[in-house]
């Protein structure tokens, strides 16, 4: 039994079981696809990581979010500039207690460097409905390089926990034809 | 020595039973149950708050219930019983004397001490910021403090487990090799020293800055070093669980495992690569490679995986084995039919074992995939995915043993023998229900953590699909089922603890059903002819569902914004 000594003094001679090596053999196969699919996908799939970031104080991120918004704001939304940056231009998203600044507004099917930092904690870039997930951490400058393939408006939720007012932090991203 | 050391024998085993390790296994079980009703009751709170008919807490309240419902369920309840299943599966097992019961002593008064400062400071309001307390948000010192105390307590209450094996095996009180299920134990106290070790890395130097000595924290470096104790603690859990279900398999049905060659390489797979396993919390983090987190989230090519999976076939298979040569060999499933499902035992340890491995173990794997993660990183699909795991997995397979350590260790008769009968079903299927629907809003996109899925008060509007709305109104229900199903075992085990009736030390409990040490199923024939078709057939509905549901991932992250 499993809570007495093994019956057999050599256990690790026994023999194993048929049944029992078929299933090591197909459960370590299906490991190494697994494994292999990620690589693959590096290769094959559109939806990877650059993992390009750099360290960056937040007065000098915040700097570079200024001048772009200098540059091509749009129009104001409740307070929000809104800024049409150029496509395959850097744009800088700020992620603050407790908002996304400012709107951005990007045309479909064109890429964008997205820099992603926070100010002050950590914060959860959340795009909804699309559903892309990334953390934001103070300190740290992540570049992600996006391609809006549909048109529309798509908010953007704090989804890590930045305090009493993580539920108000709502930003929103419009994707134009 | 050993003469001056209170023993006695049970009346069940066999085996000899020092007294001093038995009230340090009353005691921790005792801490430990105090803390799931605790920490219990915040996760209760947390769910009607988080269904959105009734939002019971004001936003400040729910952030404070949310960080004690982690700490007192995910770190105290089940390091608690983790030392109490230590000491059992060293001096009990072993038939032996506990190393330095004193030591024990301390580490347990530094572990109760550690988590009521801890406790305390959460409910001072000043310390809500969650179990991971990822900096730069910080707690007050003694937050900190508290768990550092507690981590020290475990420590040394994992030292004197290793004594106790180095004991057992100096003064001889077992042949041959320990039994698998210390081994497993074993296994589960290896990964608690790295675990506890990464937990003062980290702390230590945090709680020196949330008192002003240190003037910096790095937040991804927190977050590394913190998980490489927050996840990888989950994995003493792993270990701990699984050498339960073998308990379980083999005082119920005296089962055998298939191969103790087999079993024991497989938790030999936990200790030497679960502890990659901080990168599953990294994958979509600034500064880090894709090749350092393809090796790591995948444990090194899926290795320790293959150790659960492993697993997953030879608890089950041994259960029929077991059955089979008892004569109940019809068919495909007779063996698993007649099994005993009123037994709590039994039926909390095989539910365990299903809900581990189909909905924890593959939405783990699944969320860990490098480029997946995209798609679930910090939505409701991470706590889907360990409500699977460390509540259906972790927590009912300890609910189920707490059913035969009560009128073992204990020795009082359990009280209430029909609600413990209904216990592991309400609260086994309770808990699947938020596991499955916290992944569904998941999916949705819906946030963890997160106090209002409205957004009500936000300056720019935004609504999650009506469909979220409606997992978490089911969330909701099943957190209400589960609770019930955990007051009921707090009810039964602490009633049966202070008022059932006393067993004297030659009687046998005649509940849950344990047979003797001699009706052990010594062989199943030779390994050619071993048959079991049912776990074969069960297994392979198992992989079915796991490469279907792995691929249907890729699917869905095909269809998102192309990144690069």
């Amino acid at each position: 039994m499993a809570i007495t000594p093994p019956s057999e003094r050599i256990w690790w001679r026994q023999p194993i079981a048929k049944i029992e090596l078929i299933w090591i053999i197909i459960a370590f196969t299906w490991g190494l696809i697994m494994f292999f699919m990620m690589i693959y996908w590096h290769g094959a799939g559109e939806q990877n990581l650059s993992n390009e970031a750099y360290q960056i104080k937040p007065q000098r991120f915040a700097e570079h979010a200024q001048a772009m918004i200098d540059e091509h704001q749009v129009r104001e939304e409740n307070g929000f500039p809104v800024v049409r940056p150029p496509p395959g231009s850097d744009v800088y998203l700020i992620a603050r207690l407790w908002q996304w600044w400012p709107i951005l507004e990007l045309e479909k099917d064109q890429s964008y460097r997205l820099h992603l930092s926070s100010m002050d904690w950590q914060h959860g870039f959340s795009l909804q409905p699309v559903n892309i997930n990334v953390q934001v951490h103070p300190g740290y400058d992540m570049v992600v390089t996006i391609k809006p393939n549909q048109a529309g408006e798509f908010g953007v939720v704090c989804n890590e926990f930045c305090g009493i007012g993580h539920h108000m932090m709502v930003g929103k991203i419009y994707v134009v034809e | 020595m050993s003469s001056l050391i209170d023993y006695r024998t049970c009346p069940t085993t066999g085996l000899r039973v020092d007294r001093a390790a038995e009230k340090l296994i009353k005691a921790n079980a005792v801490a430990a149950i105090v803390f799931l009703a605790i920490g219990g009751l915040f996760g209760l709170l947390v769910a009607l708050t988080r269904w959105p008919a009734v939002h019971f807490l004001p936003a400040d309240w729910f952030y404070l219930a949310l960080t004690a419902h982690g700490l007192d369920v995910l770190l105290v309840w089940i390091i608690f019983f983790e030392m109490a299943v230590l000491y059992f599966a060293s001096a009990i097992l072993l038939n032996s004397r506990l190393a330095a019961p004193k030591w024990a002593w301390a580490g347990f008064g530094l572990m109760l001490s550690g988590a009521l400062i801890t406790n305390v400071a959460v409910l001072q309001g000043g310390s809500s910021v969650m179990f991971t307390s990822y900096v730069p948000m910080q707690a007050e010192p003694h937050f900190y403090l508290g768990i550092i105390l507690f981590a020290v307590g475990a420590l040394i209450g994992t030292c004197v487990f290793f004594g106790t094996l180095v004991l057992a095996k100096r003064e001889k009180t077992y042949e041959g090799s320990i039994p698998l299920v210390t081994f497993g134990a074993l296994t589960a106290a290896i990964i608690a020293v790295f675990t506890l070790a990464s937990g003062a890395i980290i702390l230590i130097p945090t709680l020196l800055w949330s008192l002003g000595f240190v003037s910096h924290i790095d937040p991804l470096v927190y977050k590394t070093i913190w998980w490489a104790m927050g996840h990888s603690s989950q994995q003493i859990n792993v270990s701990a669980h699984v050498a339960v279900w073998y308990a379980i398999a083999a005082m119920v049905f005296g089962a055998k495992p298939l191969s103790e060659k087999i079993s024991r390489m497989a938790f030999l797979m936990y200790i030497l690569f679960l502890q990659l396993a901080s990168a599953h919390h990294l994958l979509v983090e600034p500064g880090l490679s894709s090749e350092w987190k393809i090796f790591n989230t995948s444990y090194a090519m899926y290795l320790a995986v293959l150790g659960s999976m492993i697993h997953g076939m030879s608890v089950p298979g041994s259960i029929e084995a077991a059955q089979r040569a008892r004569g109940l060999t019809k068919g495909l499933f007779e063996w698993l039919r007649k099994a005993p499902w009123s037994n709590p035992a039994f039926a909390g340890m095989f539910m365990s074992l299903v809900f581990f491995g189909f909905i924890g173990g593959i939405s783990g794997v699944v969320m860990g995939t490098e480029q997946i993660n995209l798609i679930m990183h910090n939505t409701l699909y991470v706590p889907g995915h360990f409500h699977g795991t460390v509540v259906a997995g972790t927590t009912l397979a300890f609910m189920a043993i707490t059913y035969i350590l009560v009128p073992l260790i204990f020795r009082r008769e359990l009280m209430m023998k029909k609600l413990a009968s209904w216990q592991p079903y309400v609260f086994g299927i309770g808990v699947a229900g938020i596991s499955v629907f916290m992944m569904g809003a998941g999916t949705l996109g819906v946030a963890r953590r997160h106090w209002d899925m409205t957004f009500a008060d936000a300056a720019l509007p935004f609504d999650y699909p009506s469909a979220a709305f409606l997992m978490m109104g089911l969330n909701g229900i099943f957190a209400v089922m589960a609770a019930l199903g955990g007051l009921m075992f707090v009810v039964i085990v602490v009633g049966s603890v202070f008022f059932g009736k006393k067993l004297a030390d030659d009687e046998k409990p005649s509940y849950p059903e344990v047979p003797p040490a001699s009706a052990a199923v010594s062989h199943y024939g030779s390994s050619e002819s071993l048959k079991i078709p049912g776990t074969a057939f069960l297994v392979g509905i198992f992989f079915v569902a796991f490469v279907l549901y792995y691929f249907v991932n890729w699917k869905y992250l095909s269809e998102i914004w192309p990144l690069s």
